[in-house]
């Protein structure tokens, strides 16, 4: 199918390229980008006057459910959740019941989710079996599978010595551990450590819990070598510490979810479980390091941090609630509010959430699919088309994800999607008349 | 986002439910204190009851055992003549898989007017009070480590029996701060009825930083915590703090910060001293002044069916 998108204002973040121009697409590929000649025959032609076209966005967690929690989200729901957001490629951790420790659980889902032909699934798959921390799981064949990394997910690891082995392991083949930083006995509150926690009576999570882990993180890394990316950072002195050692010259990269972007502790407000969160929202200062730091590059990516949970799962006292929200379809527009805040250049706030989370992926992606995040010449036709000029308010029963529960219900977001292109195809379209 | 408006209160400022101290005004306070006084007569008389309750049913709803506390709910309750139905949900429904919204549920089908509710989680009785019908009040009888206020009330009424004035008050509260949610109440009453200075006293590993933000004076220092205190509060170390992480022994934390005679000595000489019970005698206080003239432990317990009374005759006034 040949397609062409006419008249809109296309925006490459990697190239920084920023402009009128229209998009020929034939086999799933950019064929031309401006200048498409007169013999380009597309089959279907979209007008995108006033529209941006950006490409996909690549969100680096997104938990989809399955296997295990169907009854909070399938493939089905979070995709179709994921092209209504513009998100064209996602990362889910392996926190899935079983774990994804085993390539034939990491076939099955990538098996799936192609036949849904919706976004990309890239899986991680976990690092020690069952995630229980004592052995690794086969590496070699899970990347295979299509693994594009190993995690912990949410699971600390306890034992430094697996760890320092798990890091020399994976370094020896090249592959990226991605951790959390939360240190396992420190790191089990339901709140933010600080004068909000003391005063409602919840549990803290104090900020040593996450520098305690990164600075074991990177004495590892200066050990071992091993490539790591640090999921999720919370607070100020975590930040602060991933700037140094970014500037030291380890391979780490870092990136932070949009609810500790916008959100704080103090939004808790009457024990609202919306806002009961891993990691936990800290505080003021936090979050203007975090916004500060995803601008200066400091942070590579911002991630939705989806997490679909169902009604009974989160209509139980604060610290009972399961933790997590619905964030695919809100990634886009939390994005764009972030940076229309920040003062920055659309192709910027853009990259947070296409070039950049594709570098952190690295060579684990395929060629072809390593030109995501990026609108150029025969790379792949992921594109997601959205007009910059409409809010739209966040209705949570309006969501297409299964899971219905966000801290973001009510609020305005810049941004409307109006159609998501997957390997050339129209994955997603909004209603016309509603444009 | 959700309306940040203070779900205790109606429309109008009128208290519907009590959930917390933190956020209710001055002027509701004095209010509770007063109808309070005037309850304690009803206490002395020879037919102990008064029919501002009559034909409502009050639910006990205890998630987490408590005796003390369910039977002054339970008395202050049947002296306003209302139908008193005592569940020990901690040994039944919850037990057999059921949800806390679903008992709510099941309960406000059997007409239920009043929940008074304890549970070990901070923010449970704000959970029940937002799914409720809007006619069923709650008042919360303690919540995790968040808030105990008909506590607060009934250590405030107390101070106000002896002392008189708030203003030029200062208050020490001893012991395990940070596990105490009568703590938190009494710092959040003591600071809206204009105490000048409060005082949290106790190691770093019970009595957090972040306290200060509550507008307390942090002590690790016995002595220099009850140095001139008016009022002395000591708090009951639970059983499962008493050697841990937290503190290594019970003898270690008595010779430190438990309260005898010769530390009492340096309160002023007209201190009181109060426990919200039940007291562990040898950890956190010395039997000769438990039982000693400055103590007025007792009396506490005495006002407390007071201001139930009075929390639960005034809510049942106010509509949402």
């Amino acid at each position: 199918m040949k397609l062409l998108i006419k008249n809109g204002r296309v925006v490459d973040p990697a190239s920084g390229r920023d402009e009128r121009a229209d998009v020929a697409i034939a086999a799933g590929r950019i064929v031309t980008v401006g200048g498409v000649s007169g013999d380009f025959k597309p089959s279907r032609t979209i007008d995108a006057d006033g529209l941006v076209v950006a490409p996909g966005l690549v969100d680096l967690a997104a938990r989809l459910r399955e296997p295990g929690h169907e009854h909070e989200g399938m493939l089905e729901s979070e995709m179709a959740a994921a092209v209504a957001g513009g998100v064209t490629s996602l990362v889910c951790p392996p926190d899935t019941d079983p774990p994804l420790d085993e390539p034939g659980l990491v076939e099955m889902l990538k098996f799936r989710a192609r036949n849904l032909n919706l976004a990309h699934l890239y899986p991680l798959g976990a690092l020690t079996r069952g995630l229980a921390g004592d052995t690794l799981t086969e590496m070699a064949e899970l990347t295979e599978a299509g693994c594009v990394g190993f995690s912990q997910a949410e699971v600390a690891l306890k034992d430094t010595l697996v760890l320092h082995r798990a890091l020399q392991y994976a370094a020896t083949f090249g592959y990226t551990v991605w951790l959390r930083p939360n240190d396992a006995w420190l790191g089990n509150g339901v709140a933010a450590k600080g004068p909000l926690a003391t005063r409602l009576g919840l549990s803290g999570v104090p900020v040593i819990a996450e520098t305690i882990a990164l600075e074991t993180t990177f004495a590892l890394v200066r050990d071992t070598g091993a490539r790591v990316h640090l999921c999720r950072l919370s607070s100020a002195a975590g930040i602060e510490l991933v700037r140094r050692a970014k500037a030291e010259g380890l391979p780490v990269s870092c990136d932070v979810s949009i609810n500790s972007l916008h959100l704080i502790d103090v939004d808790i407000g009457y024990f609202n479980a919306a806002m009961r969160l891993t990691p936990p929202l800290r505080q003021q200062r936090d979050r203007d390091a975090i916004r500060a730091a995803l601008a200066d590059g400091t942070v590579d990516a911002l991630v939705s941090d989806h997490t679909p949970v169902d009604a009974d799962a989160k209509n139980l006292p604060f610290a009972e609630a399961e933790p997590g929200g619905t964030g695919l379809e809100l990634l886009l527009g939390l994005a764009l509010k972030w940076g229309a805040e920040s003062g920055l250049p659309l192709a910027q706030t853009l990259a947070t959430v296409t070039s950049a989370p594709v570098a952190v992926l690295g060579n684990a992606l395929g060629s072809l699919a390593a030109s995501a995040g990026r609108i150029v010449e025969g790379g792949v036709a992921d594109l997601c088309l959205f007009d910059p000029g409409v809010h739209w308010r966040v209705e949570p029963g309006a969501l297409r994800s299964q899971g219905k529960h966000t801290p973001f219900a009510g609020l305005e977001l810049p941004g409307r999607v109006a159609a998501t292109l997957v390997a050339g195809h129209v994955a997603y379209e909004a209603v016309p008349a509603s444009r | 986002m959700l309306s940040r408006r203070n779900p205790q209160l109606n429309a109008h400022g009128e208290l519907i439910h009590l959930l917390s101290i933190e956020g209710l005004p001055r002027a509701v306070l004095t209010q509770i204190l007063d109808t309070a006084g005037t309850f304690l007569s009803v206490n002395d008389r020879e037919v102990k009851k008064v029919p501002l309750l009559r034909g409502k049913s009050v639910f006990n709803l205890f998630f987490e055992n408590s005796t003390r506390t369910r039977t002054t709910f339970e008395i202050a309750a049947k002296r306003l003549s209302a139908d008193v139905i005592n569940l020990d949900i901690a040994r039944s429904s919850t037990a057999k898989g059921e949800s806390l919204l679903d008992t709510i549920a099941n309960l406000s089908a059997m007409h239920a007017d009043m929940f008074v509710v304890r549970h070990s989680e901070s923010g449970a009785p704000y959970l029940i009070a937002q799914h409720c019908a809007p006619h069923v009040h709650v008042v919360n009888a303690g919540d995790g480590r968040h808030a105990h206020p008909t506590q607060g009330l009934l250590d405030m009424y107390t101070i106000r029996h002896y002392k008189r004035d708030f203003a030029q008050l200062t208050v020490a509260i001893v012991g395990d701060i940070v596990h105490s949610r009568v703590a938190r109440s009494d710092i959040h009453a003591l600071t809206t009825l204009g105490v000048p200075e409060i005082r949290a006293v106790g190691p770093k590993t019970l009595v957090p930083s972040d306290l200060r933000e509550m507008g307390v004076r942090v002590c690790h220092d016995m002595a220099e915590g009850i140095r001139g205190a008016d009022v002395i509060i000591m708090l009951r170390l639970q059983n499962e703090r008493m050697s841990g992480a937290m503190l290594p022994s019970a003898g270690e934390f008595f010779k430190n910060y438990g309260l005898t005679p010769d530390k009492l000595a340096l309160a002023k000489p007209d201190a009181i001293v109060m426990h919200p019970g039940p007291i562990n005698r040898g950890v956190e206080i010395d039997s000769s002044v438990a039982d000693g003239r400055q103590s007025v432990i007792l009396p506490q317990v005495t006002f407390g069916i007071a201001v139930r009374m009075a929390v639960m005759s005034i809510i049942a006034g106010n509509n949402a």
